[in-house]
């Protein structure tokens, strides 16, 4: 399959819709083991990328990445800000300038934003973050697109199956990255907020896919 | 919730207006990004010490700006860290070729969203140095956390790195002294009641009516334990443990002391607890140089105390006994 520009900014509308949609159970998941603005903060950066989006209509796929990106770390604040914000710039720069992009690209671009995570956090699988959605659900992509030669299509149940499992995977975790590690042992039985936006957003990219 | 506010996603704003009312003498406001400035700035061929974290803290950090403490602050959301724009513009709009510092609480986001900002100054020829403020003895240090939280200490190195910079110190030499104070200083904090983000509307955490958390953090999250509440010469009497078990002090040292409050804490409760410090502190024979107390690094409404402790030299009494004059602290000028 093809990935024009249109399936990007299909994809920021549902991811934006996801975060609205969970801002007050993301809010509510971070009080519990951080500091209780996660879905907040999301929230007001997911509107404020539509917005820059809307404003300066980018003509590629990297530079709506782009956009997103520098919208979310002028935006979001606290550590989401930077790793999301990261996370986009990092597959903008990926994509080059190309109109189109494929399958492998796409993943290709998702494993760039992946290492610019764990460079950031200087987290890894297990320490109850982003990283252990992420890391697992990239592995599974790069397995199954890149070396099985399947489409994200084909993949995508398996995918967001795979992606809601290690969320939930997160609550028997002791945080040892960010602010729920302050809580040691406290932060176990409680599902990781980052975590839980990052599941959202592998969901959201397998529902742009639809119409495209 | 109730709440003195028009909208909860316009409190800091216009409280930054508030305040550009309030001190247009020593401060300016920019905004989007936002940052508070000194009304004086830029300062040719001085250091310039900025600041920032999130918003709810008043005073910190943006009562501190102007002459001998911080150039710049640059205030997040409520509780959340500000964005690397605000750093880099307000960098650029005080910096006066001498080098920026900026005095960082160690929290994950505040550290990112810093080195993020000194990446993008340095890229354009900027010095750019950082101290990181972690002196919150709440939380065990650990290799299994992100460490020590900045809290109250970080007053002490706005304002010993301000006089440092103010008296045209050098980068390097300024980047030292608050290094020196963040090595020095130790803070614990006790919260009664929790507090409530205006954008969440519901308070941070549940805290009974007879409980008090212990080691409590400045955005509410929970500390090392809750317990039946005390009289409040007991619970100092835990705060100075830890704080001493974590930096001894010996018969002759001489010391700082910020009793802070909350936000929600009245100035009679503080007294009280400045009372059995300075019982404490005497009893094992340590001076006490000078003592602050007041509301100086607060978490909303929250109804709780901190107690810092900075060990001092003699360099550190006299950067300390500077003159100082910004909105929230001000002397000899």
């Amino acid at each position: 399959m093809k990935y024009t520009k249109e399936y990007f900014l299909r994809f920021m509308e549902i991811f934006a819709k996801h975060l609205a949609e969970n801002k007050d159970y993301l809010t509510q998941l971070d009080a519990a083991i951080g500091d209780g603005d996660h879905g907040i903060n999301m929230d007001r950066g997911a509107k404020t990328a539509l917005q820059r989006l809307s404003d300066t209509n980018p003509s590629t796929p990297s530079a709506v990445l782009r956009t997103i990106g520098m919208a979310l770390l002028s935006s979001v604040g606290g550590a989401a800000g930077p790793l999301y914000g990261t996370a986009f710039m990092k597959m903008s720069i990926a994509l080059g300038n190309k109109e189109e992009i494929d399958d492998k690209e796409l993943v290709k671009a998702l494993e760039q934003a992946l290492l610019g995570i764990k460079g950031l956090g200087k987290a890894q699988v297990g320490e109850k973050t982003m990283v252990d959605v992420w890391e697992p659900v990239v592995t599974f992509l790069k397995e199954e697109i890149i070396n099985g030669n399947k489409e994200l299509k084909d993949v995508c149940n398996e995918l967001v199956l795979l992606a809601e499992e290690r969320m939930k995977a997160t609550i028997p975790m002791q945080a040892r990255k960010g602010r729920a590690s302050y809580l040691g042992e406290r932060s176990i039985g409680h599902q990781d907020p980052g975590a839980t936006s990052s599941y959202l957003f592998f969901k959201s990219l397998c529902e742009a896919l639809g119409g495209n | 919730m109730k709440k003195l506010i028009n909208n909860p996603e316009h409190v800091v704003k216009e409280m930054l207006e508030g305040m550009a009312a309030a001190h247009p003498e020593l401060i300016k406001v920019h905004f989007d990004p936002n940052f508070i400035y000194r009304a004086d700035a830029p300062i040719k061929g001085k250091v310039v010490l900025i600041s920032g974290g999130g918003s709810g803290h008043e005073p910190l950090h943006g009562g501190y700006v102007g002459k001998g403490m911080l150039d710049a602050a640059c205030p997040g959301q409520v509780f959340t860290s500000p964005t690397p724009d605000q750093m880099y513009e307000a960098a650029k709009t005080v910096e006066g070729g001498a080098g920026i510092l900026f005095i960082v609480k160690n929290y994950t986001g505040d550290v990112m969203n810093f080195d993020m900002a000194a990446d993008l100054l340095r890229s354009e020829g900027y010095k750019v140095e950082s101290v990181v403020i972690a002196d919150d003895v709440a939380v065990e240090e650990s290799l299994y956390s992100a460490g020590r939280r900045g809290v109250g200490g970080t007053v002490f190195a706005e304002k010993i790195g301000g006089a440092a910079a103010e008296r045209g110190w050098a980068l390097e030499e300024v980047k030292r002294v608050v290094q020196k104070v963040a090595d020095n200083v130790r803070s614990i904090g006790i919260a009664l009641t929790p507090c409530t983000v205006p954008a969440a509307g519901k308070p941070t955490f549940e805290l009974g009516e007879d409980e008090f958390e212990f080691g409590i953090g400045i955005h509410g999250e929970p500390g090392r334990k809750r317990l039946k509440i005390k009289p409040a010469d007991e619970i100092v009497q835990m705060m100075m443990d830890a704080i001493l078990a974590d930096m001894p002090l010996e018969k002759g040292d001489e010391v700082a002391l910020l009793i802070n409050g909350m936000g929600g804490t009245p100035l009679m409760e503080l007294y009280i607890v400045n009372r059995k410090v300075s019982q404490i502190l005497d009893s094992i024979g340590v001076k006490r140089y000078k003592t602050l107390v007041g509301n100086y690094i607060t978490s909303l409404e929250m109804q709780g105390a901190s107690v810092t402790v900075l060990r001092l030299d003699d360099e550190l009494k006299e950067l300390l006994e500077d003159p100082v004059l910004t909105p929230a602290l001000r002397w000899k000028s």
